[in-house]
């Protein structure tokens, strides 16, 4: 049996993994702007790929961590869009402070979206959240405030690198906290098991709901940045589509593995990046190569593992590799054994 | 006073009536055990008192308290707790995990404390895994501790199962068919383990069960349903010699065998 | 008669014309998610590959082959379907559920930017197949474009209720659809089965590809999109998993699109469909006509 660790050792051994993480960040962040800083269009795909960071791993929360299929996230991210890029040309507001009205308006519609329809399981629930994002796209081209069919132009160009990638840093912190506290094991279970949560005291209504506004939240938030990145906000650029965009980027990357959702963020921006030049060509690579990873690796590349500090040490590597091999054989023996016990 | 009087429940699905007039007192420290053949509405009857389904008729007091209108969280949060006859693991969760789940309502920091990492987080959750690894080691599971539930073998699945129950701290336990599946020396290993975990932890145990000789041997009382009627109610030597409940289980005799 | 009524009977037959299609798309996504709970997001491209083989067909055999290209465009789009299911769908069958549904989302853009290599990006001028005749009835505007669309649609949704009901292999599929491995065990071929499902499917949506070529004389490579979507909704409208479900679904779909184009506004016509989607599953989540079953305990 483990002792009991008194309060301060563990505090303190906590505070310095979160040192090491904050130093990880702020060093990757001197080391991209260091490397990019003077070409403005790896700036920008760096800066469209924070925002799609955001937008992968809330999603990732909402469908990997809680099992609630949304194929509407776009809708949220359109709120966002909108609700900052209004208060930006027609008030004088900070760009910081828009950008969090904006993630709290997209929180709250999540909020308002996700109460009646919760209740609804799979398929009915994706389906209806496509129709809520549907919805919204159809009321912003139909309403004076959003510019109608002409979209918001002249948004100003405010979003840059730093304002996306320390976003994004601090979106991925938010969820990857929550997804390893009570909360977000209570989250997990409702995945596995909605009854069986429920009979362990899990009041899956309410976090159900939460997860879905947090998510919205975030996807708010990335909305705003990424209008005043392409500076007009326009309906078409929030088509069930962009929704699946984000959808893929959370499957590919492994569905309950946030730095899957990473990884896939920045690899798929910067596949679709280098596709650019080949117009004819670039959607059937994409779906074909999607079609291929989900037949090959269904359960996306990092199939809910993650990538965690001590992975990176490589005194640990050695053991890692023992462990690999180790559940290799036992997958094939489990798999001989299966075919035996078969009656 | 009862720690568990359910009265009168009756539940019905469109026309059929699953569950008519049960009524059942349960006294702090009583181990009850429910029989009957399958589709007896056995199960029907957790699922009244767990929250999942509404009786038609009929009310449940839990402690005093009226069950009326609650729903399954808050039956478990008030003490509640039950295991599924088909297994319901968090499959794809770690053995320690599916126990730590069940400590989520004890949990007094929010999810903003979570969010900031607060130092109530750090010493909760250190508890919490403790607590679990306590768990599990009663149950015999410590070892397999960072598996994933789905790949136990059955009878650990089914001890993880009351293990998951156990660690929200209930004070009325709900076991439905607890040792299917199991051989006869898992089961009465299974039943030593529940008669120890009542007694240690001063519990109260309702269980429905099929095998014959493990309702015999540890229950107290023993209730007989058919077709949704409680049929016999009494200490486990009375029910041998009844009629109604030999005639109940000749008819389904056929069943039984192909199921065991 | 008066006006306003000319005008409403008017929006009802297009209504009308416009939900047979609808629901012909509607059957295709009913039967699959009934059979292996799966959305097809290909299904609209299916029907979009459809109406194209008709066009090449007529380009091929003039445009008066009306029944050579509803013949062979039903022919290829049953074998498309059922070459979907067999490479893309079947592997995945025991996989996470989104695993088939990002699948079948690929397979989507695969067919739609596949076509557009072929074709170019832009609307094709549909031929005419049928010469126009327009017929007025007490001042209701029904060409004979409109019978034959809505006729086509009630005959084959007639032929496919006739298998679902009366044939063997119907049955079977009911089977299936019901318990798979209770199905295996009783000697059905299951897969067999899906595959068939895929076929009729298939076949539907790309006779409603060609009657709606017909109708509005143009089609292009993402036709399939949102009318795929809207023909979902209907079948979810109807209960899913139902074919008389879908056909009902349709034609509610179509009807309510129409008098909301006619009566309020046309820019509102792609959100009627999730309007109406998110009511029905307030009040009844199961859709129209599927029995409600709670998860057992």
């Amino acid at each position: 049996m483990t002792e009991k660790l008194d309060r301060k050792t563990i505090i303190t051994k906590k505070m310095s993994r979160n040192l090491i993480l904050i130093g990880l960040i702020l060093g990757l962040y001197a080391l991209l702007s260091f490397s990019f800083g003077g070409n403005a269009y790896y700036m920008r795909i760096l800066t469209l790929a924070s925002i799609n960071v955001m937008l992968g791993t809330s999603l990732n929360l909402i469908l990997g961590y809680t099992g609630q299929l949304n194929l509407g996230h776009a809708g949220f991210m359109a709120v966002g869009a909108y609700t900052a890029a209004i208060l930006t040309t027609s008030y004088s507001t900070p760009f910081f402070v828009n950008l969090f009205l904006g993630a709290l308006l997209a929180g709250f519609i999540g909020l308002l979206v996700g109460l009646p329809t919760l209740r609804l399981r799979g398929d009915y629930l994706a389906i209806a959240t496509l129709g809520f994002a549907e919805i919204i796209r159809v009321t912003a081209l139909n309403l004076n405030i959003t510019g109608g069919a002409l979209g918001i132009r002249g948004v100003p160009y405010l979003t840059n690198f730093t304002w996306a990638f320390f976003l994004a840093a601090i979106t991925v912190w938010i969820i990857v906290n929550f997804i390893n506290s009570s909360h977000g094991r209570a989250c997990k279970a409702i995945r596995e098991d909605e009854i069986a949560a429920e009979a362990m005291g899990v009041n899956t209504t309410y976090y159900k709901v939460l997860v879905f506004s947090m998510g919205a939240f975030f996807a708010g938030l990335a909305g705003g940045l990424f209008g005043h990145l392409l500076t007009i906000v326009h309906p078409s650029s929030f088509t069930f589509l962009k929704s699946i965009e984000y959808l893929v980027i959370a499957v590919v990357g492994g569905l309950g593995s946030i730095t899957g959702s990473v990884m896939a963020a920045i690899f798929l921006t910067f596949l679709s990046e280098a596709l650019r030049k080949f117009t004819e060509l670039r959607m059937i690579i994409y779906a074909g190569a999607l079609v291929l990873v989900m037949l090959l690796r269904p359960q996306g590349l990092m199939g809910g593992m993650e990538l965690q500090l001590e992975h990176l040490d490589p005194r640990n590597w050695k053991g890692y590799l023992e462990n690999f091999k180790n559940r290799q054989v036992s997958k094939l023996r489990s798999k001989r054994g299966d075919r035996n016990g078969n009656t | 006073m009862a720690i568990l009087d359910a009265q009168n429940l009756t539940i019905k699905f469109g026309g059929l009536t699953a569950v008519s007039d049960f009524t059942l007192h349960m006294e702090q420290g009583d181990l009850v055990g429910l029989i009957g053949p399958n589709g007896a509405g056995k199960t029907t009857i957790f699922n009244m008192l767990t929250g999942i389904y509404k009786p038609t008729e009929g009310e449940i007091f839990f402690g005093g308290q009226s069950l009326k209108n609650k729903k399954p969280f808050q039956v478990t949060q008030m003490g509640i707790a039950r295991t599924f006859q088909n297994l319901r693991l968090f499959n794809e969760l770690t053995v320690i995990d599916n126990i730590k789940v069940a400590h989520h309502l004890k949990v007094k920091y929010n999810v903003m404390g979570s969010i900031v990492q607060t130092p109530a987080y750090y010493v909760e959750e250190t508890d919490i895994q403790q607590k679990a690894e306590k768990m599990l080691e009663i149950f015999g599971l410590e070892y397999r501790k960072n598996e994933l539930a789905k790949n136990l073998p059955y009878g650990e699945q089914r001890r993880l199962e009351i293990a998951r129950a156990m660690a929200t701290e209930p004070q009325l336990l709900l076991l439905d068919e607890p040792a299917a599946g199991m051989n006869p020396q898992e089961s009465k290993h299974l039943m030593e383990l529940i008669r120890w975990i009542k007694k240690e932890f001063s519990l109260t145990i309702l269980l429905i069960e099929h095998h014959m000789d493990v309702v015999m041997g540890v229950c107290e009382r023993i209730l007989v349903l058919d077709y949704g009627q409680t049929i016999a109610e009494g200490a486990p030597a009375e029910i041998k010699g009844n009629k109604r409940v030999i005639e109940a289980y000749l008819g389904d005799l056929g069943e039984e065998s192909t199921d065991a | 008669m008066s006006e306003a009524l000319v005008n409403f009977l008017q929006q009802l037959v297009n209504g009308l014309q416009l939900g047979s299609i609808y629901a012909l798309i509607a059957l295709g996504y009913t039967m699959v998610y009934g059979i292996i709970r799966l959305i097809n997001f290909a299904h609209g491209d299916v029907y979009m590959v459809g109406a194209f083989i008709g066009f090449f067909v007529a380009g091929w055999l003039g445009e008066a082959a009306i029944i050579p290209a509803l013949l062979l465009a039903m022919i290829g789009a049953a074998l498309l379907g059922v070459t979907i299911e067999r490479l893309a769908y079947r592997p995945l069958r025991s996989a996470p559920r989104l695993a088939a549904l990002t699948t079948a989302i690929g397979i989507s853009l695969l067919l739609e930017n596949l076509v557009r290599l072929y074709v170019g990006p832009n609307f094709l001028a549909y031929p005419e197949m049928i010469k126009r005749v327009n017929h007025y009835f007490g001042g209701v505007l029904i060409s004979n474009v409109y019978m034959i669309v809505f006729g086509t649609a009630i005959v084959l949704m007639a032929g496919l209720q006739y298998i679902v009901v009366k044939t063997k292999a119907g049955k079977a599929m009911r089977a299936v659809a019901f318990d798979k491995d209770a199905a295996r065990l009783m000697g059905i071929n299951v897969d067999g089965i899906i595959s068939l499902t895929f076929a009729l499917g298939s076949a539907l949506a790309a006779a409603a590809g060609i009657l709606v070529g017909i109708t509005y004389g143009r089609i292009d490579p993402y036709m399939g999109i949102i009318p795929g979507l809207k023909a979902f909704v209907a079948a979810v409208i109807g209960g899913i998993g139902s074919i008389p479900g879908a056909m009902v679904g349709g034609l509610v779909m179509g009807i309510a699109e129409q008098m909301v184009v006619g009566y309020i506004s046309s820019s509102l016509r792609d959100a009627v469909a999730f309007f109406l989607l998110i009511i029905i599953l307030l009040i009844k989540p199961t859709g129209l006509f599927a029995e409600f079953t709670q998860e057992k305990v």
